[in-house]
C-alpha cells in the first residue's frame, strides 16, 4: 500500500498520511544522494513488520526535512530514542525544510530576474555609461527597474490598486483565474496519466480536437439556451476523450510508446484544424481568413461575475475537475489501479488488474480533462476557431503538473501560479517596457527555482550531503536528515 | 583532490569573468555625468500604442513594419508609445484591454487574428481610435481604421519582371499559410507572368501556384525555415530560377536554398517580400532581383499623424500603386542584370495600373 504513494508538494501541509507519502519520495531521492543510506532506509520500512503508524513514524525520523515539521516527527523522535540534536539542529532543519526552502526559491528568481531586466532597461544602460562620475543614478535606477518591473507583475494579477474601485482593483485576479481555467483542467489530464506511469505530452492535440468539436457545434448548431452549451461541453469533452483514449488503445493495443503516439497525434490535430480552417464550412460566411465563425450566445460559458470580467463558467468547472480527479485518485477503485499500474505495471497484472483497459481509460479520462480546456478556450474566452486555439496551453500543462507534483491540488495551485504569470506579464510589458522575452525569462527562472529545491540548496550552501560525509556512521539520524529534497 | 581542483578551476574562471566584466564596466563607464534635471525633451501626453499578433514586432514582416512605423513617429512628433507583444491569440483581449486602459489615443492592431478582438474594443471604447493592418471589416466601425493594401498591383510587377528575368522559362513562388494576405501576392505575382507571356508570346511556366484554382505550395507556417529551402530546393530541381516566397521570415530558407544554388553556379534570382529585402535580409543581396514592398510604416505614420490632428476617420486606407503604398523595390545591385526593356516595360505597366487601363484582380484584393 505504502508504494502506491502520492508524491506531495514539499510546501503543502502535511498531515501523518503525507508524511508517509513525502517520505516515499524521499526515499527514491536518496537513492541519488547516497546509496548506502537508502538500502538502509529501504530495510527499515519494508522488511521489519510493523503496525503502519509506527512505520510512518520511523520513516519520518529518518526524514526530520521535506517538509515534515508535522506533530508526528516529534513522536517519531521520541519513538526512535533519539534527542533532537539542540538549536543547531533546529536551525539546519528550519532553512533545509521545504518551507524555507520555496521561499530562497522564490527570492533567488527575484533577484537573479530582476538584475536581468535591470541590465536590459534602458535607463540602467544610459547611467552605466557614468557609472563612475555618479554610481547612485545607476544602482538606482536598477533598483527602480527591478521593483517597477515585479510590482507591475503583482498589479497585472492580483491586485491593482489603481483600479476603479473594488471592481477594478480585483480585476486582474479574475483575469488570472481565467488564463489559469485551460491551464488548470489541461495539466491534471497530465498529472492524472503520470499517475498512471504514462508521459501524456498530447494535451495540445486533445484540446485542439476537443476545441474543433466544441467551436463547431457552437457555431454550426443553433439550439436552446442551456441544451446548446450541454452539447458543446459535450462535444469538446468527448472529443478530447476520443483523441486521448485512442493513444490508450494503441498504446495498450499495440505496445508503442505514449510519447510518440502523443506528439504525432499533436501534428495529426493541429493540422486537421489548419486544413478544416481552409474549408468554407469552417470560414465565414464571404471571407476566406482562416478563422471560424463567433460562437452562438447559447454555446458560450456564462460570465461569473457579469461581462467586466473574462471570469466564465469554465473555471467552475475546474474547480470540480480538481475534485474529481482527487476523489478518482485517492477514493475510487478505479484510480488505485491507476496508481497500482503506474507504479509497477507487472506487479499490478498480477495482481489482476487489467493494465490494458487502465491504460486506455485513463488516457480517455486525460484527454477529456484536456478536453475541458479546450472548451473553455471556444466557449469561454475565444468565442472563435483558430489555429491557436490550443495556444501554448497542452504544453504548459506539463509544466503545470510536474510543478504540481501530479497531485490534483497541486496542479490547481500551480495552474494558478501560471495564470498569475501570464495576466502579470502584460502589465510588466505594458509598464515598464520590459520586453516580453525577458518576462518569460524571469518567469522561468522563477518555476526553474521552485521546481528544483536542491539547486536552491546548493546555491545557499544548504545541501547537506558534504556535511553528512563528515557525520557518516556516527548516527543514523543526523546522517539522512535533510538527505531528501 | 579532485573536487577542490576542480572548484579552485571554476573559481578561477569565474573570476575570471568578474574582472572583464568589471573592466569593461569601467571602460564603458568612464563618460561624464549629466547635469541634474536637465528637462527632456517636451512631450506630447497623445499616446500611440500597438499589439502585434503572435509573430511579434522582429517577425520581419507586418508587424515589424508597423512598429517601426509607429517608433519613427514617436521621435518626429515627440508621442507616447506603449507597445505589447502577443505570445499567443489568447493574449489578445487582455493585451487590447491594458492598451485601452493605458490611455491609448489610437491602437494600432496587426493583423486578421485581431480583428474580433478590436472590434470588441472598440465597441466598448467608442471613444478610443483603433487601426487595424490587414484587415477590413464587412460592416465599418466607427473608431476603428482598416488599413488595407492591394498588394496584388506590386506583385504584378515582380511576377513580369521575374518572368523577364527568367533563363530557364521557369519563375516559382510559394506561401507560409493560406491567406488571403499571402495569396494575394501569388495571385498577382501569377498574373504578372501571364501578361508577359501574352505580350512577348513565351510561356513561362510558374511553379507553386495555381491562380484558377486558388492553390499551390506552402510551407504551413512562418516560422520553419528549413521547410522554405526544402520547397525552394524542389522548384530548383524543376528547373525555376527566379522564386518569390510570401512567408515572412521563411523567405530566409528560400534565401539559403538559392545561395546554395548560386555558389554551385547556377544564375538565380530571388524577389522578397513586405520590405526591401536589400536592406532587411542583407545576407541574401547578392541575389536579390527587387521586393514586392508594403509600405506599412508609412501608413501607420500616415494614420497617427492625422488622428493626433483630429483628423481621424474609419475610412480604409487601401496601399495602392497610386498612392505608393504598395511598391517594386529597386533593383539595387542587380540593377545591371534587368535591362533597360525591361524597366521601361515596369514603367509602363505601373502607369497603366495607376491609371486603371491594366486591372489587377484577386480574390483577396480589398473591396473598396
Amino acid at each position: 500500500m505504502t508504494d502506491q504513494n502520492e508524491p506531495q508538494h514539499p510546501g503543502r501541509p502535511a498531515g501523518p498520511d503525507a508524511d508517509k507519502h513525502n517520505a516515499d519520495k524521499h526515499n527514491a531521492d536518496k537513492h541519488n544522494a547516497d546509496k548506502h543510506d537508502a538500502v538502509k532506509h529501504h530495510a527499515d520500512k519494508h522488511h521489519l513488520p510493523k503496525p503502519a503508524d509506527e512505520e510512518t513514524a520511523a520513516v519520518v525520523s529518518l526524514d526530520t526535512a521535506g517538509g515534515a515539521m508535522g506533530p508526528s516527527a516529534v513522536p517519531a523522535t521520541a519513538q526512535s530514542g533519539k534527542i533532537p540534536g539542540g538549536p543547531e539542529t533546529l536551525v539546519r532543519r528550519i532553512f533545509t525544510g521545504s518551507g524555507m526552502v520555496s521561499v530562497l526559491a522564490v527570492l533567488l528568481a527575484l533577484v537573479l530576474g530582476g538584475l536581468l531586466i535591470a541590465f536590459t532597461d534602458k535607463q540602467v544602460g544610459a547611467t552605466a555609461t557614468y557609472l563612475l562620475a555618479r554610481p547612485t543614478d545607476f544602482l538606482s535606477a536598477v533598483w527602480t527597474a527591478a521593483t517597477r518591473s515585479y510590482v507591475a507583475l503583482f498589479q497585472g494579477s492580483v491586485f491593482n490598486p489603481r483600479g476603479a474601485g473594488i471592481a477594478g482593483q480585483f480585476a486582474p485576479f479574475m483575469e488570472t483565474l481565467t488564463i489559469a481555467t485551460p491551464l488548470i483542467t489541461a495539466g491534471l489530464g497530465v498529472a492524472l496519466a503520470f499517475r498512471a506511469g504514462l508521459f501524456n505530452i498530447g494535451a495540445q492535440g486533445q484540446i485542439i480536437m476537443a476545441g474543433i468539436l466544441a467551436a463547431w457545434a457552437g457555431f454550426a448548431l443553433h439550439l436552446p439556451l442551456g441544451l446548446h452549451l450541454l452539447l458543446v461541453l459535450l462535444a469538446g469533452v468527448i472529443g478530447g476523450a476520443f483523441w486521448g483514449g485512442l493513444v490508450g488503445y494503441l498504446k495498450a493495443r499495440t505496445g508503442a510508446h505514449e510519447v510518440i503516439l502523443t506528439i504525432m497525434f499533436n501534428y495529426i490535430a493541429l493540422y486537421l484544424l489548419r486544413y478544416l480552417l481552409n474549408t468554407p464550412a469552417f470560414q465565414r460566411p464571404g471571407e476566406s481568413n482562416p478563422i471560424s465563425p463567433v460562437l452562438d450566445a447559447s454555446a458560450v460559458y456564462p460570465q461569473i461575475f457579469g461581462s467586466q470580467y473574462r471570469l466564465h463558467l469554465g473555471f467552475l468547472l475546474a474547480i470540480a475537475a480538481t475534485v474529481f480527479v482527487w476523489w478518482l485518485l485517492n477514493r475510487s477503485t478505479v484510480g488505485f489501479e491507476f496508481r497500482a499500474v503506474g507504479a509497477n505495471p507487472k506487479a499490478a497484472q498480477t495482481a489482476g488488474i487489467n493494465v490494458s483497459r487502465s491504460t486506455i481509460l485513463v488516457m480517455a479520462i486525460a484527454g477529456a480533462l484536456a478536453g475541458l480546456s479546450g472548451v473553455a478556450q471556444v466557449a469561454g474566452t475565444e468565442k472563435v476557431l483558430t489555429d491557436g486555439v490550443a495556444a501554448t496551453y497542452g504544453f504548459d500543462a506539463i509544466t503545470v503538473a510536474l510543478l504540481g507534483r501530479s497531485t490534483p491540488w497541486g496542479t490547481f495551485a500551480a495552474g494558478l501560479l501560471f495564470g498569475a504569470f501570464r495576466a502579470g506579464a502584460v502589465q510588466m510589458q505594458i509598464q515598464t517596457g520590459t520586453p516580453i522575452d525577458i518576462v518569460l525569462v524571469v518567469q522561468s527562472l522563477i518555476v526553474l527555482f521552485i521546481a528544483a529545491p536542491p539547486l536552491v540548496r546548493a546555491v545557499f550552501g544548504l545541501n547537506p550531503r558534504r556535511k553528512k560525509r563528515a557525520t557518516a556512521g556516527k548516527s543514523k539520524t543526523p546522517a539522512t536528515t535533510g538527505g531528501a529534497a | 583532490m579532485k573536487n577542490s581542483l576542480r572548484a579552485n578551476v571554476k573559481r578561477g574562471s569565474l573570476a575570471g569573468v568578474a574582472s572583464v566584466g568589471a573592466a569593461a564596466l569601467l571602460l564603458t563607464g568612464c563618460g561624464p555625468a549629466p547635469q541634474a534635471g536637465t528637462p527632456t525633451a517636451t512631450a506630447s501626453d497623445y499616446s500611440g500604442c500597438i499589439v502585434s499578433d503572435s509573430g511579434g514586432f522582429d517577425d520581419q514582416s507586418f508587424n515589424q513594419s508597423s512598429y517601426e512605423g509607429l517608433k519613427k513617429v514617436e521621435k518626429e512628433l515627440g508621442i507616447k508609445v506603449n507597445q505589447v507583444e502577443s505570445q499567443t491569440n489568447n493574449d489578445f483581449e487582455p493585451n487590447l484591454r491594458a492598451m485601452v486602459s493605458a490611455g491609448c489615443d489610437l491602437t494600432v492592431t496587426v493583423g486578421f487574428l485581431l480583428g474580433d478582438a478590436t472590434k470588441k474594443q472598440a465597441e466598448a471604447n467608442p471613444d478610443s481610435h483603433f487601426a487595424i493592418i490587414d484587415f477590413g471589416y464587412a460592416k465599418p466601425i466607427a473608431n476603428v481604421k482598416p488599413i488595407i493594401y492591394d498588394t496584388a498591383q506590386a506583385a504584378f510587377m515582380a511576377g513580369y519582371l521575374a518572368a523577364a528575368s527568367s533563363k530557364t522559362g521557369t519563375v516559382a513562388t510559394f506561401g507560409g499559410i493560406k491567406i488571403p494576405t499571402v495569396t494575394i501576392f501569388m495571385d498577382g505575382y501569377a498574373d504578372g507572368v501571364k501578361y508577359f507571356n501574352e505580350k512577348k508570346g513565351k510561356n513561362v511556366k510558374l511553379l507553386g501556384w495555381d491562380k484558377a484554382k486558388q492553390d499551390g505550395s506552402f510551407t504551413g507556417d512562418f516560422v520553419k525555415q528549413d521547410k522554405g529551402k526544402q520547397l525552394t530546393q524542389n522548384f530548383l530541381d524543376q528547373g525555376a530560377d527566379v522564386v518569390m516566397p510570401v512567408a515572412g521570415p521563411v523567405g530566409k530558407g528560400a534565401g539559403a536554398a538559392l545561395k546554395d544554388a548560386k555558389a554551385a553556379g547556377k544564375d538565380v534570382k530571388l524577389i522578397w517580400v513586405d520590405s526591401d529585402g536589400f536592406l532587411t535580409a542583407p545576407d541574401y543581396k547578392d541575389i536579390m532581383l527587387s521586393s514586392v514592398m508594403k509600405q506599412m510604416g508609412n501608413a501607420v505614420e500616415t494614420v497617427v499623424k492625422e488622428d493626433k490632428d483630429g483628423k481621424f476617420t474609419n475610412e480604409p486606407y487601401v496601399g495602392t500603386l497610386a498612392n505608393e503604398g504598395v511598391q517594386l523595390a529597386p533593383f539595387h545591385d542587380l540593377d545591371s542584370a534587368v535591362p533597360a526593356e525591361v524597366k521601361t516595360e515596369l514603367d509602363q505597366i505601373k502607369k497603366d495600373i495607376v491609371d486603371g487601363k491594366l486591372k489587377v484582380e484577386s480574390a483577396a484584393s480589398p473591396k473598396a
